[in-house]
């Protein structure tokens, strides 16, 4: 039998068998797939001669449901707008994905392919590594589950194997306390990549904060996180807080002055390097300066 | 080997010719002669191949056409035979919103993706919900101020 050119799996199963025997290319809602190889009125785009599969239809990867401890599970293929229109999604992804793009492409784009895709621009993502996602794979070897930002190594490279999918990403889900920042500077504001992408989150129950999460996006290789610097700030009071801040005395303090050592921004199209710089550094500073503090010092509970 | 792909369009269920990876946009105005779908940019920025898939809107230009099996596609042409349709159209052209009018098939598709699960925008939704098609002549000021009077008639007949 001849490789068919267009893949329609009628389950995840066979999805798995497909990819596995011809090296298929996963497509969901083609948004960055059609861009990227992008045909002249028409003709076929040129995809390389790998077969299509795909995955938009796929049960297993449309529905969104709670794990029962406290995390919430989204289809790999499930579309922005049944996310956003879902009621349990917390509010960092909800902002991201809101700012993301225009209805046309939240109708089409999927998580799946915004992790795929591996951008250090990628929005949605970016809210993902502050949440500390999980991602979940399956392949012919069977299934694993792994931290976002273990998955992507570079600007469009991932671990996902060759035989792999992406069949679900879970965040948890908001709590009492829990609290998100999200800023995104871009040009015009739908439609246009970012020039950064700033998310944060984490939770702030009686004076104390944990599950920090900060990532930014558009000023690396990759978007940029640093779970020691979170793990600094963990179960901070206010006053342990002041302290972590002053171990150094640039401005902004400490956590300011060492994520923008992480960072390496570049000159493109979209944005100069300095721009950036001076736009990351104001975020850092509004977020570990004035709103983790006030909310710190605000009253329990 | 299943060839036949399915899928409903303006109404009726059709075939779709030819190789499933075509874009969509390709099909529907090559072999269904649904030339109210406009290609400005051909990538997904401009909104002037905007069509409903069950129901929302979304490019057609970046589209494989084998992702509307067993779905259901909107056009224009449906569209515009419809009572809210119908009012789209006429609030954006009495109202001064239509110049070149390239964008307007776009823009009217969008318009009623966003009336379908909001039948009363305020200034803020009309504006986002036309976020992405790209008008190049009219300012946006009269296209969300004929839609804003879309809402106005409705309120009138309720
Ligand atoms: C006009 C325009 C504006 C945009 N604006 C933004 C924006 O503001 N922010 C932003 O972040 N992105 C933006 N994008 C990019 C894009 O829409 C997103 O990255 C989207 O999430 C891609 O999802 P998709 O399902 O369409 O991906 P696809 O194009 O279908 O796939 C993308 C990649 O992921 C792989 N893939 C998809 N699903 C799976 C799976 N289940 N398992 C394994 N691999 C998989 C594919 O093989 C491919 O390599 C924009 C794109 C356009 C055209
Ligand atoms: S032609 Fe499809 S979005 Fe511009
Ligand atoms: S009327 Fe000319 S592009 Fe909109």
């Amino acid at each position: 039998m001849s490789t068919p050119a267009w893949i329609r799996p009628a389950t995840l199963k066979e999805a798995l068998t497909m990819r596995r025997d011809y090296n298929a290319r996963p497509l969901a809602g083609a948004t960055d797939i059609y861009v990227r190889h992008r045909a002249a009125t028409g003709t076929l785009p040129p995809l390389e001669d790998r077969p299509v599969l795909y995955v938009g239809h796929l049960p297993e990867l449309t529905s969104i449901s709670e794990d029962g401890k406290g995390w919430l599970r989204i289809g790999a293929a499930t579309v922005y707008t049944d996310i956003l229109e879902h009621p349990d999604t917390p509010l960092l992804l909800r902002r991201a994905i809101e700012e993301l793009a225009a209805p046309a492409l939240r109708n089409a784009g999927t998580l799946g392919g915004n992790i795929g895709n591996a951008s250090p621009a990628a929005d949605a993502v970016c809210a993902l590594y502050a949440l500390h996602a999980e991602v979940d794979l399956a392949g012919h070897a069977g299934e694993r589950r792994v931290p976002i930002a273990q998955l992507i190594t570079g600007p469009g490279k991932t671990t996902v194997g060759a035989d792999e999918l992406i069949t679900a990403v879970s965040v948890p889900m908001d709590r009492p306390g829990s609290f998100h920042y999200y800023r995104k500077a871009g040009t015009r504001r739908a439609n246009a990549l970012s020039k950064i992408a700033f998310c944060a989150g984490g939770t702030v129950l009686e004076g104390r904060l944990t599950g920090l999460g900060v990532a930014v996006g558009a000023v690396g290789p990759t978007i940029v996180h640093s779970r020691d610097l979170e793990v600094r700030a963990e179960g901070s009071d206010l006053a342990r807080y002041r302290k972590l801040q002053q171990e150094e005395s640039a401005p902004g303090g400490f956590l300011t002055a060492r994520y923008m050592a992480l960072i390496s921004p570049i000159s493109d199209q979209r944005s100069t390097d300095a721009y950036r710089r001076r736009v990351t550094e104001n975020l850092l500073r509004d977020l570990f300066e004035r709103t983790i503090p006030t909310l710190l010092s605000g009253k329990a509970g | 080997m299943k060839n036949e792909i399915r899928f409903s369009l303006n109404g009726k269920e059709e075939t779709l010719p030819g190789d499933p990876r075509r874009r969509l946009i390709d099909v529907l105005r090559e072999d269904f002669g649904l030339t109210s779908i406009k290609e400005g940019c051909g990538e997904g920025e401009c909104g002037a191949c905007s069509i409903l898939v069950d129901g929302r809107v979304i490019d057609s230009c970046i589209l494989p056409a084998g992702a509307v099996e067993d779905r259901t596609v909107e056009t224009l042409e449906s569209i515009r035979e419809t009572e809210r349709g119908e009012k789209i159209v006429q609030a954006l052209t009495r109202g001064g919103g239509v110049q070149c009018g390239f964008c307007i098939p776009g823009m009217a598709v969008s318009i009623e993706s966003l009336l379908r699960t909001n039948p009363r925008p305020d200034e803020h939704a009309i504006r986002e919900g036309i976020s992405g098609n790209l008008c190049r002549c009219t300012g946006y000021q009269q296209i969300v101020e004929g839609v804003a009077a879309i809402e106005h008639v409705e309120g009138d007949n309720s």
